[in-house]
């Protein structure tokens, strides 16, 4: 009989010490594949551990083979079927449906206390499962359709009118979690659930798509916190201390991106959005600038013919544009060519930070060419052409010199280091800092306006005129 | 009050342990990290296996149970099979030694 409760024990152990060296793993590029692997055994051994410990009845294999089929295999297609680009959007789907499944395992209990009647731990643990896996849930679904562009940011949301109506519904939440022990299949546990679904949309709303990311990434350590409070309600320990290292780490990823985009957590949270959300592309203010010099495809093409060194700073308009195939066929081109291509990544590049690299590592880009900021920065100076592909804030000169820009102090590429720049861009637009680029009016800047993938097509055709890269095979 | 202390310790202990778990980690696996770690907060499955298993026959219970197990599934099964889509791209790329196109 020992022997039989000691298997379970010490399953559990071995998925909780897998899981842990999972995630660390994760932040190497060279162990992060087998990590994730790794994770992923762990998971099935907890649940393969969870299962051989209950007794379970033929009506309940019947139940878990439902959930199983169904939440299975919409998860296998759906990760199957995602463009890389929908990669943000697609996490924070997956994180709000962990989100949910908390919020319903509480509800499950709270309702009908399968397991006797709660006590006061597993009462406060369904008050924090419910609230934060209605606020996880709603959040992200919010988070993924600002993302898709199907939300766009309501105006009311950027005046101080949405702290009013976020308060309010904060305070509806704490009075039906103290309400909720007196009555615990009443109307407080309705009142938590829908105050805190629409606290979740309403903190989630006024936010802009540039912090999303940061946004998800709190979320996804609010999944974590929501999985930890349902391990309080049916008393998994495993639960729990997953629940919590995937909170931690969580918080710790959040940090390190908001660093990486010179944004602090708290103004990303109660900021709103940067430069009144102005959509990227939606026209701006064009105003303002007074030197700029605007160029064909053609005459970028001449110039970089003539180059010895490119180097492309791919940017979220690239990644709208799907145009990362188009980049990898004109740095072949140029390859062939005798140029040497390179690419800057700033840490943030992309609609999330690395996201730049899994797109251009989709579209076949040799992952040593991808340099980061560190490393390229010191390059520029003898770079002969640079275009910047859809980026804009983080080439901004003035990050470096203007002690009163908003973006001061944020770490830049330094391409106006560059001979010759190049700004491939769809319209003169601010950025998601909502500022003048002081790089569009310098002297050895040009513009190329357009989207980026027709920018691109064009210059291949360009050069490919001109007999660029003829003699090469294969 | 034995099992809620310890349980508080593995809450303390498993935060603990997660904020040391990733100091420094490069940009370019931010999203896959992300995504990973999202992957495994769908741990709940074993919440949801749980409220099943004690479910006695309910059957609101169950269905509850079987819905959060699907959301929960869904979250684990996609997550890792979609992080492992993005980080077989890097090491695809070590791997191979020349840009055959």
């Amino acid at each position: 009989m020992a022997g039989l409760d000691l298997l379970p024990a010490a399953i559990d152990l071995v998925a909780v010490l897998l899981l842990a060296l999972g995630i660390k793993g994760l932040s190497k590029v060279s162990t992060a594949r087998s990590a994730n692997g790794l994770a992923a055994l762990a998971m099935g051994l907890a649940v393969l551990g969870l299962l051989i410990q209950q007794p379970l009845s033929a009506q309940a294999w019947l139940w878990i083979a439902i959930g199983t089929a169904s939440g299975g295999l919409l998860g296998l297609v759906t990760a199957q079927r995602v463009p890389m680009t929908a990669m943000p959007e697609t996490v924070a789907l997956f994180n709000g449906c962990g989100g949910m499944a908390s919020l319903l395992v509480a509800l499950g209990v709270a309702l009908y206390s399968p397991g006797g009647a709660p006590g006061l731990v597993e009462q406060i643990s369904i008050v924090i499962s419910v609230f934060v896996g209605a606020i996880t849930f709603s959040g992200s679904i919010v988070a993924m359709g600002k993302l898709q562009g199907w939300i766009d940011t309501p105006g009311w949301t950027q005046s101080s009118l949405r702290h009013v109506v976020n308060i309010g519904l904060a305070v509806a939440c704490l009075a039906s979690a103290i309400a909720l022990p007196g009555a615990m299949a009443g109307l407080p546990l309705w009142v938590l659930v829908v105050a805190s679904s629409l606290l979740g949309i309403g903190v989630t709303l006024p936010i802009g798509g540039a912090d999303m990311p940061v946004v998800i990434s709190l979320l996804n350590s609010y999944s974590g916190v929501a999985a930890a409070a349902a391990g309080f309600v049916v008393g998994s320990q495993l639960l729990i201390v997953a629940g919590a290292m995937v909170g931690a780490a969580g918080l710790i990823l959040t940090q390190v991106m908001c660093t990486g985009m010179n944004r602090s957590l708290v103004s990303v949270l109660f900021g709103g959005a940067l430069g009144g959300a102005a959509p990227v592309g939606g026209g701006g203010d064009e105003a303002g600038y007074t030197r700029i010099t605007s160029c064909s495809a053609e005459e970028c093409a001449l110039a970089l013919e003539a180059a010895e060194r490119v180097v492309f700073v791919p940017g979220y308009g690239l990644a709208v544009a799907q145009a990362q195939h188009a980049l990898r066929e004109l740095s072949k081109l140029l390859e062939a060519h005798g140029v040497e291509v390179t690419y800057a990544i700033h840490p943030v590049a992309g609609r999330m930070p690395g996201h730049m690299n899994v797109l251009l590592a989709e579209a076949d880009v040799p992952y040593e060419q991808l340099l980061e900021m560190d490393t390229i920065n010191p390059e520029f100076p003898r770079t002969d052409v640079v275009i910047v592909l859809g980026a804009n804030d983080v080439v901004n000169p003035d990050a470096k010199s203007d002690s009163t820009s908003p973006l001061f102090g944020m770490p830049v590429l330094e391409v106006d280091q560059a001979r010759q720049v190049f700004v491939v861009k769809r319209s003169l637009g601010a950025g998601y800092a909502g500022i003048k680029n002081a790089l569009f009016e310098l002297p050895q800047t040009a513009m190329v306006f357009g989207d980026a993938k027709a920018v691109l097509n064009g210059l291949l055709s360009e050069l490919r005129s001109m007999g660029v890269g003829k003699k090469v095979a294969a | 009050m034995s099992a809620l202390s310890q349980a508080l310790w593995v809450l303390l202990l498993g935060s603990l342990l997660g904020l040391e778990l990733i100091g420094k980690v490069p940009p370019t696996l931010h999203t896959p990290l992300m995504s990973g770690a999202n992957a495994i907060s769908g741990i709940t499955v074993l919440a949801s296996l749980t409220l099943i298993a004690q479910a006695n026959g309910q059957v609101p219970l169950l269905l509850l149970g079987s819905l959060s197990l699907g959301f929960a599934l869904f979250n684990v099964v996609g997550g890792f099979l979609v992080t492992d889509r993005m980080l077989a791209m890097f090491s695809r790329k070590k791997t191979r030694s020349g840009g055959a196109g």
